[in-house]
């Protein structure tokens, strides 16, 4: 009897001195995950409302160097959203039924639902002026009667400040005066001034859902245990997979067209796909750099997998850095890049970096395995 | 395979047998392979807005290449030629729809136009009317199919205005019931009146998922189960359609639409672009204009084809590998008690659970799996309520195909509705249940006289599926 509880209590020290030493619950890399996600998009929504001044101030007084400000401000915002990519596909506070996403973010969009392009001056809810530029308008063209018909979010801001990209050798060319001198070039501003407003509102309101206090989606998300675990894979995933290697770069590279590029009219897309990459790997490593410089590090899934399956951790955290070294290879603009035969340097650089996201897709599904989850989706 | 499906497997005989010990008459066992409705080649877990949107697990990593960029084409819009977006121009001169998912949404189902008010709030998208006239010929000015949106330029065909009148009836409790019964009229005409005997019959755009693996169901087994409706007695008596295909350049068993007036999705993905967006492709190289519809005629093409055959291959086989999601809350008991109800009343004559799929050449991977897509795939009179009187290849005015159930749970969560039925009328799966006339009149009365916790039961079960 004595010896059997002493054997038990022996076992019991060396479990706990184990837990002490390394391991990590499910439960701190739920807490760690809320973390990085509410402080990305913290700085989310902070560079909107960078930009959202910027572009007041183009409203206010446009320029060849307004626009500019604004445009830089739109590029520097987006590698903060950029990163929550990897936080989508779930159902979570940014696209569940309320379809924040669609709002925020959808693509591609067809230019001529918003306003004029070539061949067709008066295109565009823009151009019409039987229709009124409201919020609830707005809400209800989006995605109406095709997932093109994009109204609202990064990629209408984005269009109404370039423009049309025509040019092979840089991004669009909206000249400032389409808000002072052009037809309805009222309307136009009005409607830039309005999405940007329900774009910083809506960032808001999903940064809210992951704020640490308070009767939210996260309150809930870190109570899930293993399905928020598989959550957590799933987004990261269906980025990797679906979504980046496949909708963004597969596609791209099958049609060369210009129109499958994710910001076209900015040629931003080169850091779209890095900063893809660099979100899922945040979600891995349990780690963000913040806007400040400040670095959040804390208990990560990569160490939960660790525990279970050091080599496949492993292999895991060596391909999602080498999906971030690849794309940050990519040379811009990404329209030019997807051109050509299928050795072109551009074409390369891109098919390589899509097969190293092919490859961390499998990692995530083997990574997944190990922790007891079966079926990971890493379609779209 | 034999190891990993030997725990549960026991597990699941030990709890189905006490089950089965304590209330014998009451539980329907959980079959292990009912979990995975698409098989193991072709069942995800996926149960949110994403449910019918996702590829087969087990395609290949090209495959998951083709089928990406098969989504691509499925999604994106269409343009008018000529465009800069030269790889998706040539929409129109008439369409409904600039992209299959505009009205498949997420690869979901479509639902009729709004009403507030009892008032149509705006034109039909996912529904589409078919129009012949007597000898099943087009209608001489409007063909085929009619079209209510156009380019510029171009006409469009005319509206679609719909009307609901009110049927009440009871359930044998006294539970009253209230169902809402269309008509359809076409109006604004762009190019004069209709045929004098036009025939109009209504479809609503299907969801997408497990596709493949109906294709893949042996065409024996379906024409087994004609023979077996007949063998029993019941006064059901499912027919199969023969349809031509494009791509066979043959009569074959139709086993897609609403009337299974199609065979194979090659085909009905090239009809579909033909006929609903105005692309041409190699097998429908003509834009639908017919000869009184100069200003159709004359508009621009966006080449020829304007689907290329890669691309539209690549739809093809998108369409084909949409995973099947899992079962949701299939071992309740309120699920499984549904389930003997499902039973009982013969629902399953028809709505047949399950096949073993056979050879598949275009993706060998859905051979030899078990599926439980709940149809026959068979025609059947479905009585004078949802008769549209227009017969469709060997379908006569008042048949209809059995349509697949698995995923119809998930219809609300994908697209945030919950209308069946070949036109969308039905509001609920127990309005579809009581939609039934015809050879599945004695189901229906099954079903009215069940009581309330017990159509409770049922509903669980159609959900779970």
């Amino acid at each position: 009897m004595k010896k059997l509880s002493l054997a038990l209590l022996c076992a019991g020290m060396l479990w706990n001195g184990a837990v002490n030493a390394a391991e990590v619950s499910k439960q701190q890399v739920l807490d760690q995950y809320a973390n990085v996600v509410l402080a990305n998009y913290q700085d989310s929504s902070a560079s909107a409302r960078d930009m959202q001044s910027k572009i007041d101030a183009f409203l206010a007084k446009p320029t060849t160097e307004s626009l500019k400000a604004a445009q830089a401000a739109w590029i520097e915002a987006r590698e903060w959203y950029g990163q929550t990519e990897a936080f989508r596909f779930y159902a979570g506070p940014i696209d569940d039924d309320a379809g924040l996403e669609g709002f925020i973010n959808a693509w591609p969009l067809d230019e001529v639902y918003i306003d004029y392009v070539k061949g067709k001056p008066k295109g565009g809810i823009i151009n019409n002026p039987k229709v009124a530029i409201t919020e609830k308008q707005l809400r209800g063209l989006n995605e109406r009667g095709g997932e093109q018909n994009i109204a609202t979010g990064w990629h209408a801001i984005e269009f109404l400040l370039w423009g049309q990209d025509l040019s092979k050798d840089s991004a669009g060319q909206r000249p400032y005066t389409d808000y002072t001198t052009a037809p309805n070039a009222e309307r136009r501003a009005q409607y830039l001034k309005l999405v940007t407003q329900m774009l910083v509102d809506d960032l808001a309101r999903v940064e809210q859902q992951w704020q640490a206090s308070g009767n939210n989606y996260r309150a809930k998300f870190v109570k899930g245990d293993l399905d928020s675990i598989k959550k957590i894979f799933t987004g990261m995933g269906t980025l990797s997979r679906g979504e980046l290697a496949g909708q963004r770069m597969e596609v791209a590279l099958d049609t060369q067209n210009q129109e499958d590029e994710h910001s076209c009219f900015s040629d931003n897309t080169h850091r779209d796909i890095v900063t893809d990459a660099k979100g899922i790997q945040n979600a891995w490593e349990g780690r963000y750099v913040r806007r400040s410089g400040e670095v959040l590090e804390g208990a990560s899934l990569k160490q939960l997998v660790a525990q279970k399956n050091a080599e496949i951790a492993q292999q895991t955290s060596s391909d999602i850095d080498n999906s971030v070294k690849l794309a940050e290879a990519i040379q811009a603009p990404f329209d030019r890049e997807i051109v050509g035969k299928k050795d072109a340097p551009g074409r390369k650089r891109v098919q390589a970096t899509v097969e190293s996201l092919k490859a961390q897709s499998k990692d995530l599904v083997n990574a997944a395995k190990e922790l007891g989850i079966k079926r990971l989706n890493t379609g779209v | 395979m034999l190891h990993r499906f030997s725990l549960p497997l026991l597990a699941c005989l030990i709890a189905g047998g006490v089950l089965a010990y304590e209330s014998t008459a009451v539980l329907a066992l959980l079959e292990q392979a009912e979990l995975l409705p698409g098989g193991e080649a072709g069942t995800t877990d996926d149960h949110g807005k994403n449910a019918f949107s996702l590829p087969m697990p087990a395609l290949t990593d090209d495959e998951v290449t083709q089928f990406e960029i098969g989504n691509a084409f499925f999604t994106k819009p269409w343009v008018e030629a000529p465009s800069s977006t030269t790889a998706r121009d040539g929409l129109g001169p008439h369409f409904i729809a600039q992209s299959c998912g505009a009205c498949h949404t997420l690869d979901g189902r479509g639902a009729p136009p709004d009403f507030a008010n009892g008032i149509q709030q705006e034109q039909p998208m996912a529904l589409l009317i078919r129009l012949s006239i007597p000898g099943q010929k087009p209608d001489p000015v409007y063909g085929g199919q009619f079209n209510n949106r156009a380019i510029p330029h171009v006409k469009p065909e005319g509206q679609v205005q719909i009307q609901y009148r009110e049927i009440k009836g009871q359930f044998a409790d006294g539970t009253p019931y209230s169902l809402q019964s269309p008509t359809y009229k076409l109006d604004h005409l762009g190019y004069g009146p209709l045929h004098k005997d036009i025939m109009l019959s209504p479809r609503i755009a299907p969801q997408m998922i497990g596709l493949g693996l109906l294709e893949a169901i042996p065409e024996r087994d379906i024409l087994a189960n004609a023979e077996r409706q007949r063998a029993e007695g019941r006064g059901i008596a499912g027919t199969p359609n023969y349809v031509p295909d494009a791509f066979a350049g043959k009569d074959m068993l139709g086993r897609f639409g609403w009337k299974a007036n199609v065979a194979t999705i090659a085909h009905q993905s090239a009809g579909a672009f033909l006929g609903d967006m105005g692309i041409t492709s190699r097998v429908n190289p003509h834009e639908e204009c017919t000869a009184k519809q100069k200003d159709c005629l004359k508009a621009p093409s966006g080449g020829k084809p304007e689907i290329s055959d890669k691309n539209l291959e690549q739809v093809i086989f998108y369409s084909r590998t949409l995973a099947v999601p899992t079962r949701r809350d299939a071992d309740s008991a309120n699920v499984l008690r549904g389930k003997q109800l499902f039973k009982d009343a013969n629902c399953v004559s028809c709505h047949t659970p399950s096949y073993k799929t056979g050879e598949f050449a275009p993706v060998p991977q859905l051979a030899n799996q078990t599926i439980y897509p709940y149809t026959d795939l068979l025609l059947h009179d479905m009585g004078e309520g949802l008769a549209d009187g227009r017969p469709d290849g060997r379908a006569n005015g008042r048949q209809w195909k059995t349509p697949p159930l698995w995923g119809l749970g998930l219809v609300p969560t994908v697209n945030g509705h919950s209308r069946y039925l070949h036109d969308g009328r039905a509001r609920s799966l127990m309005e579809a249940v009581l939609w039934h006339g015809g050879e599945a009149e004695a189901s229906k009365q099954a079903v009215l006289k069940l009581n309330a916790s017990d159509r409770a039961n049922l509903e669980q079960f159609l959900k779970s599926l």
